[in-house]
């Protein structure tokens, strides 16, 4: 797992107190994590605070997956 | 009208969690009061306040998980979380579990906040003016609002009946729990969860009421001796953190349920000083108003109360003229009331005050004891009302009259009486 995917995955953990085990590529914030529509906006606000980078709006719409976070950031994030 | 009565209680003090636990300390003699550490008071007048012990939940102290997951404990000021905590209580003490639909929306909640998610609000404004707008949280708002309160507990317990908040100061607890008590009697519903809740122990809030003149700021390194309500030395309440929470119902259907009944809500009187946002008025008139009210919609006569939970928040004016107006209220019969205040263990928690104060005043017609007032040493004027100095003492009590009044002139009373 790459260095920025080991973050997401702490990121993820730690707000939606979920176990690490579940926190896979496939996995679906809402479906299969248990966030709602809040807890998506402050993921995404935590994913711009630790790689120091702005997440737009239309772009947050479309991370709905830990891959999808992993994947943007892996191509916007410069830290 | 119907029929009010008690048949659960819960609370989280600076004594501790649970009400038992609150109660043996209290009527030991107990002081939850202490120098604050948990952040920086070197620049501030008053260094002490009333904080609620935490713990794994043994010997009293209060586990927040035991009620609240971790990851929704970060999302809400502690006033939710401690409203959550005494709720849950209060409704297993009341065994009422609602699962019907009928069950659900016969059951409502009335839990207020004197000031709500101050801590919250104070954080957030450090981090808009330090990371910009984009890094306010999406539960900076929801977490703080104090109607939340409400909220949260009915998602907790599935309760779809009245869902309302009061927000008076230190009324508040009380203004909830005689609120909520109407709302039974009108029949809104048969089932209310109601009380107060405040998380005010930070930097923001002592600076605060300290600038106010509310707060004692002489006894800082005698944190316990700080909250000594009636005594000449008096300079001030200690703020307290903490919820109280009540479950209220319909007498009968208490009673078609079997429940334990600790005593049924039978006055409530509510007034207005018209005079000061902070300072009572000088002739305690609010304050009489109210208990006469109160008195009156009991229908007793004032020398039927046994024993009165005062206000008395150990501040130099207040104290001496809530004596007066009950020295008023009970006339020739004031020689055999007795009335002590609470606040001198606890300090002073706010909108929750008058909650955990009410269910103070239950559990004396319970187990015929008072709680005492601590401190008082020397009294800055003479009464034939029984204080209750130092120590608690063995009274059967069967009507219970519980005080509190807030900034802004808000003033409400509650009459307790045994069933």
């Amino acid at each position: 797992m790459s260095d920025i995917a080991e973050r997401v995955k702490k990121i993820v953990v730690e707000h939606l107190g979920v176990e690490p085990e579940k926190v896979v590529e496939g996995a679906n914030f809402i479906d299969d994590l248990g966030a709602d529509s809040l807890d998506t906006v402050e993921l995404v606000m935590a994913f711009e605070e630790e790689f120091n980078v702005e997440i737009p709006d239309d772009a947050a719409e479309t991370i709905q997956t830990v891959g999808d976070a992993v994947k943007f950031l892996e191509k916007n994030s410069a830290a | 009208m119907r029929r009010v009565v008690v048949t659960g209680l819960g609370m989280v003090t600076p004594l501790g969690s649970g009400v038992e636990h609150v109660w043996s300390r209290l009527i030991a003699g107990d002081s939850g009061a202490a120098k604050v550490s948990s952040f920086e008071t070197d620049d501030l007048a008053c260094k002490i306040a009333c904080q609620i012990p935490l713990g794994d939940g043994s010997d009293g102290t209060f586990n927040a998980d035991a009620y609240v997951e971790a990851k929704e404990q970060r999302k809400v000021d502690p006033f939710i979380v401690y409203a959550m905590a005494a709720a849950t209580q209060a409704l297993d003490d009341a065994d009422w579990h609602p699962k019907s639909h009928d069950d659900q929306c016969a059951t409502g909640v009335l839990v207020g906040s004197g000031i709500g998610g101050i801590g919250g609000i104070y954080d957030a404004s450090i981090t808009l003016h330090e990371k910009g707008p984009r890094r306010v949280s999406p539960f900076f708002i929801p977490g703080r609002i104090i109607n939340l309160a409400s909220g949260q507990i009915s998602i907790a317990h599935g309760l779809k009946g009245p869902n309302h908040a009061v927000v008076t100061a230190c009324s508040t607890g009380a203004h909830a729990i005689g609120d909520a008590a109407r709302l039974i009697a009108f029949g809104d519903a048969d089932v209310m969860v109601a009380g107060g809740a405040e998380s005010p122990v930070n930097r923001l809030s002592l600076a605060g009421f300290a600038a106010c003149r509310a707060l004692s700021t002489g006894f800082n390194e005698a944190p316990t001796k700080a909250s000594r309500p009636y005594d000449k030395d008096r300079d001030g309440f200690v703020m307290g953190e903490g919820a109280g929470v009540v479950v209220l119902e319909e007498y009968e259907h208490a009673k078609a349920r079997g429940a334990k009944i600790y005593a049924e809500v039978i006055g409530y009187g509510l007034s207005g000083d018209a005079y000061h946002i902070t300072s009572p008025s000088p002739d305690g008139d609010g304050a009489y108003r109210c208990m006469t009210a109160a008195v009156k919609r009991a229908g007793i006569s004032p020398d039927q109360i046994d024993y009165i939970n005062a206000h008395g928040t150990s501040t130099p004016m207040g104290d001496e003229l809530e004596l007066k107006a009950v020295e008023r209220l009970l006339g020739d019969s004031a020689a055999k009331a007795s009335m002590s205040s609470t606040k001198s263990a606890i300090g002073h928690l706010l909108g929750a005050a008058g909650a955990v104060e009410a269910i103070f005043s239950i559990l004396t017609i319970r187990d015929g004891v008072l709680p005492p007032t601590l401190n008082l040493d020397n009294p800055s004027v003479e009464t034939s009302i029984d204080l209750v100095p130092h120590e608690a003492k063995r009274k059967r009590v069967d009507v219970a009259l519980s005080n509190s009044f807030g900034f802004g002139g808000t003033n409400a009373s509650l009459v307790m009486r045994r069933v």
